[in-house]
């Protein structure tokens, strides 16, 4: 049911881990729904310079949030902000119908983490 | 090497290649309609015939108390549709579990919405129901007990003699969703005071696509299929006469070899069960410890803090297959509810795995199977944000 890049994603997952020093943490999801994904993010001058996930759940889970904090490594974080689930999906070459919210999540996570990172600036 | 290991046998068998040569004539020389009154119809019955009286052999019936149907699903609605209907000037209640099999739940939801009261009995937290509290929920109006002799999901087994005397004592019809059992645990229909059993070919190495319902003779049942008068005016459809004679096979091969494989696999199995728990930490072993009361092939672990389809999909990667009592699998939202009725918390039941061995299975793949468990579980807890939250070690909530 799943691509070869869905696939890939998973067994190889990339920025797996926490960030200690993070400058903003989004965490979303819960455990009785079967999914939580929490993005910590390293940002400097309000650019995206690292990006770590920890997520419990299926493989498209795991698979979205290795592929959102590639995506936003680099990013502003207010173009970060303007990511969109289906631009995940895309990069992953499509999801099954039932997995796509597991894009909403990942995108959830990210725009979790910038606004603690905004709250904690002001 | 690629790896192929099988470790799904509840969900389906291979069809064994003895059952398979047996089956080929029907599909070529003997292709008549067993209901033709020519002599390519009266070879057809023949054989139909010779595979009723094995399936009758096997669980201690007569043939004409066997009924050729689709498979499970189709004898579960049609016992307990067809009681229902049947009996419904005595009364509309109906008596069940909260552990069975949706071919039964679902069929006794239907019946819900058609009027009937259904008891739910709720089961220990190793999946097994109380005879008292079956006893104390049968009414004057209830004309059907259907519970299921073990389960798919985490292999309890049910005391079905007992529950069968207590609905016998009670003039209560007793149908059984036996599809896990046949050809794992021996059945008498007679002894076990059976009214209606259900059966399906492709669980004892037989075909896919047909089934039995055992009824005892006199049970009044309504039809299920209407049309034709095949299977004594009950089941209409043309009879499917290689797939019968397959399971009429496999039904005979599966009672002969039963007690040589059953010793072969709940070895496999317990040693199995024994190097997990020894190896792995934070799970939960669900079901019977009792390995009496357990089918001979299930093993069912919950693993704290990651997901049942990631662990099937990493499994999956090294070659093993095995299936999830994950909502992720099904597409639902909710976990198994077979585990949820044994008291497996939400968030743990979510990150379940079912092993069901089969008599092909060697201890090397059990040890190669171990050995890639261990790493997926490693590498999936790595990936978790639930370790230290659970464990109270988590300095960011």
């Amino acid at each position: 049911m799943y691509n070869d890049k869905v696939k890939e994603a998973f067994a190889n997952p990339k920025n797996v881990g926490y960030i200690e020093d993070a400058d903003g943490v989004g965490k979303v999801g819960n455990a009785a729904c079967g999914d939580i994904m929490e993005i910590s993010l390293k940002i400097k001058d309000d650019v995206i310079v690292d990006a770590k996930f920890r997520t419990f759940g299926c493989a498209a889970a795991i698979a979205t949030s290795s592929t959102a904090t590639e995506m936003v490594k680099g990013m502003t974080v207010d173009k970060a902000l303007e990511l969109k689930n289906s631009q995940v999906v895309e990069e992953l070459e499509g999801l099954p119908p039932q997995k796509i919210h597991c894009s909403v999540l990942a995108e959830e996570a990210i725009k979790a983490a910038i606004e603690d990172y905004k709250s904690k600036k002001k | 090497m690629e790896r192929s290991i099988y470790l799904d046998n509840s969900a389906t068998t291979y069809t064994d290649p003895e059952v398979l040569e047996e089956m080929l004539p029907y599909f070529g020389q003997v292709y008549g309609n067993a209901s033709s009154q020519h002599f390519f119809g009266r070879d057809a019955l023949k054989a139909v015939d010779a595979a009723r009286e094995r399936v009758a052999k096997a669980i201690g019936c007569k043939p004409s108390e066997v009924y050729f149907t689709s498979g499970g699903t189709e004898s579960d609605n049609w016992a307990i549709k067809g009681i229902a209907y049947a009996h419904a000037d005595k009364g509309k209640h109906i008596i069940t579990s909260v552990i069975e099999h949706p071919a039964v739940i679902k069929t006794c939801n239907a019946l819900e919405k058609e009027g009937y009261e259904v008891t739910y009995l709720p089961v220990s937290n190793e999946g097994i129901i109380s005879l008292d509290e079956l006893e104390k929920a049968i009414r004057k109006d209830t004309v059907l007990i259907t519970i299921m002799t073990a389960n798919n999901e985490m292999g309890a087994i049910q005391p079905i003699r007992e529950i069968g005397a207590i609905a016998k004592k009670h003039s209560v019809v007793f149908h059984t969703d036996a599809v896990q059992a046949v050809g794992n645990l021996p059945i008498d229909v007679v002894k076990d005071n059976i009214d209606l059993l259900s059966m399906s070919g492709h669980k004892f190495y037989g075909p896919k696509g047909v089934g039995v319902l055992y009824k005892r003779n006199g049970l009044k049942i309504a039809r299920f299929m209407d049309g034709g008068e095949q299977e004594r005016n009950l089941r209409a459809s043309t009879i499917n006469t290689p797939a019968i004679v397959g399971l009429g096979k496999a039904i005979e091969i599966a009672v002969a070899n039963m007690q040589k494989n059953n010793e072969r696999i709940a070895k496999l199995r317990d040693y199995f069960v024994s190097q997990v728990l020894e190896k792995i930490d934070d799970i939960y072993y669900n079901g019977p410890k009792d390995t009496a009361k357990r089918l001979p092939n299930n093993a069912n672990f919950s693993f704290e803090y990651i997901e049942g389809e990631s662990i099937l999909m990493h499994l999956d990667m090294a070659g093993i297959a095995v299936s999830s009592g994950s909502a992720c699998s099904s597409g639902s939202l909710e976990p198994s509810y077979v585990l949820l009725s044994i008291g497996v918390p939400i968030e743990v039941a979510h990150g379940s795995i079912r092993f069901s061995f089969g008599k092909n299975n060697t201890k090397e793949e059990v040890d190669y199977t171990v050995e890639q468990l261990v790493k997926t579980v490693k590498i999936l807890r790595e990936l978790s944000p639930l370790v230290k939250i659970i464990k109270g070690e988590d300095k960011y909530v």
